[in-house]
């Protein structure tokens, strides 16, 4: 039947797995990312972990320890980002381009040294969802749990510090940990997704569900709800897709979120149109 | 008694430029004080060092005696300016009252009932109950202010500072903003406010702090703003009503 013919095989089921817990715990990050307008931040970060991926490919091939290469390059970047932009002397913007650019050719240059170079720079800018094997599932599982304990434990301090960073000061709460902390659990997160979805598309899956759930609701916790189902199954029926459309799995389902995120904008729009 | 708010001789910067230049004042217990000066004056900027998310070059800031860099230095209530909160974050009024209490909950722990009680008649104080489960972002002008100030009661700040609460405000919300204030003052709050209306300034305000950089007058509120202070502080022609009377200060050296 139309909905079980893939399950019968298991690279399908682990990517299937895959996609839907990279979509919510994609969402949940996005939907602090969001709010905070760390859009760009998102996306510099599924860029510049590709040093980090290159120096491990470079060390144990393609199948050596690419995932511990990337969360490396990715903590140490937030953190990089966090410590320039935290002086003011730079717009954070411009701050975030000009270490993104930087190191994003600086893992080009290493993966153009390698001889399988279009190959695997394929692979992680657009993702390799089929090959996930079930130790890769483990990882994806384990650290998307931590990065969701994190956020649930400390809900109500990262509310406040985006909200507020005012009133977040006049608490004494550790607003710049608190805001490293944030930085540090994007990254894990897109160390999480590269396989699932790839550096080039990561933004979306961070931002899209988010925005969607943005638009449908006015608390965040209910946000935060619908932003995560928005994401999981915009995996799970991306994948269903890009099986039976054979397109490339991450395009598919980014394009499933995207064709969420207009769905509910043009509703919301039609909506307050007769309202007006 | 130490005062409530004391500054001696602050000075800060941003980037380089100089922002607040050795400004000294102390603010007692109960009191309503204004800070006026024209925009670009460092009212903001003061504000954000007494809460402490701005360093100061110099001097000190005492809240009741503690330095406000101390741990145990007694918590300062925050109304901010409206163009620096985002209307369309989702939270609900009930939430914000509730961030009052975020460091009572502790670590790691969710809002007891008591934290919601106590949000919940702070909500009351202000006359918002029934707008408690609305979106923050729904709200007038006016009663968005009267949110934060709950937020302020539910934290059990007793220094209270309000960044240019008026702006955008009705006069009848203002009335009511006024009124909570009064009973503010019956429980021995202190209030400190910016705003850019002398007018209101020297009307309703027990204290009057003129600012451009620096403290340029500082005095009861129906003394202390003369013409020469204001001249100086506004450096250009600058006219508003006293007693119903329109009063027109020019300075000498023109232009800023």
């Amino acid at each position: 039947m139309f909905l079980f013919e893939p399950l019968q095989y298991s690279f399908m089921l682990r990517g299937l797995a895959a996609a839907a817990m990279v979509g919510v715990v994609c969402a949940v990050i996005g939907s602090f990312v969001v709010l905070r307008g760390m859009a760009f931040f998102g996306d510099a970060l599924a860029h510049a972990i590709l040093p980090g991926v290159a120096v491990a490919y470079l060390v144990g091939g393609s199948s050596g320890p690419l995932f511990w290469g990337a969360m490396a390059a990715a903590v140490a970047t937030a953190l990089g980002i966090g410590a320039i932009t935290r002086g003011g002397r730079l717009r954070e913007d411009t701050a975030i381009g000009v270490i993104f650019a930087g190191a994003f050719a600086l893992g080009i240059a290493l993966i153009s040294a390698i001889r399988s170079y279009s190959v695997d720079l394929a692979h992680i800018l657009f993702g390799n969802i089929l090959a996930i094997t079930n130790y890769d599932l483990l990882l994806i599982g384990g650290f998307g749990l931590l990065v969701l304990i994190a956020i649930a434990a400390l809900y109500k301090e990262l509310v406040v510090i985006s909200f507020d960073p005012i009133h977040a000061a006049t608490l004494r709460l550790p607003a710049e940990p608190l805001r490293y902390l944030l930085l540090v659990l994007v990254a894990v997160t897109v160390v999480v997704s590269l396989q699932t979805i790839g550096a080039g598309l990561m933004t979306a899956m961070i931002i899209t569900p988010a925005a969607t759930a943005s638009l449908l609701a006015r608390r965040l916790s209910r946000m935060i709800l619908i932003a995560a189902v928005i994401g999981a199954a915009s995996g799970v029926v991306g994948l269903y897709i890009s099986y039976y459309v054979s397109v490339a799995s991450g395009a598919a389902i980014v394009l499933v979120a995207t064709a969420c995120f207009i769905a509910v904008w043009a509703s919301v729009q039609i909506r307050q149109r007769r309202r007006a | 008694m130490p005062s409530a708010l004391s500054l001696t001789d602050i000075s800060a910067a941003y980037s380089g430029k100089r922002a607040l230049d050795s400004v000294t004042f102390m603010i007692s217990r109960g009191e309503r004080a204004a800070i006026v000066g024209p925009n670009g004056a460092g009212k903001s900027t003061l504000f954000k060092v007494i809460v402490g998310l701005m360093p100061h070059l110099t001097g000190d800031v005492m809240v009741h005696g503690h330095s406000h860099h101390a741990g145990d230095c007694p918590s300062i209530g925050y109304v901010p300016q409206r163009e620096e909160v985002d209307w369309n974050f989702p939270v609900t009024v009930m939430d914000v009252a509730l961030m009052g209490r975020v460091k009572e909950i502790g670590w790691l722990r969710r809002p007891a009932k008591s934290d919601r009680e106590a949000a919940r008649e702070a909500l009351a104080q202000v006359g918002l109950t029934d707008l408690a489960s609305r979106p923050i972002g729904d709200l007038s002008g006016g009663q968005q202010q009267r949110v934060f100030i709950a937020r302020a009661l539910t934290q059990r700040a007793d220094v209270l500072l309000l960044d240019e609460p008026f702006g955008g405000v009705d006069v009848e919300a203002q009335s009511a903003i006024f009124g909570i204030l009064d009973d503010l003052r019956q429980r021995n709050v202190t209030v400190l406010i910016s705003t850019h209306d002398l007018e209101m300034a020297t009307t309703r305000f027990d204290r009057l702090l003129l600012l451009n950089r620096t403290l340029y007058a500082d005095g009861p509120a129906d003394s202390a703003l003369t013409p020469e202070r204001l001249a100086a502080a506004y450096g250009g022609r600058l006219t508003f009503w006293r007693d119903g009377q329109p009063m027109t200060v020019t300075a000498d050296d023109c232009c800023p």
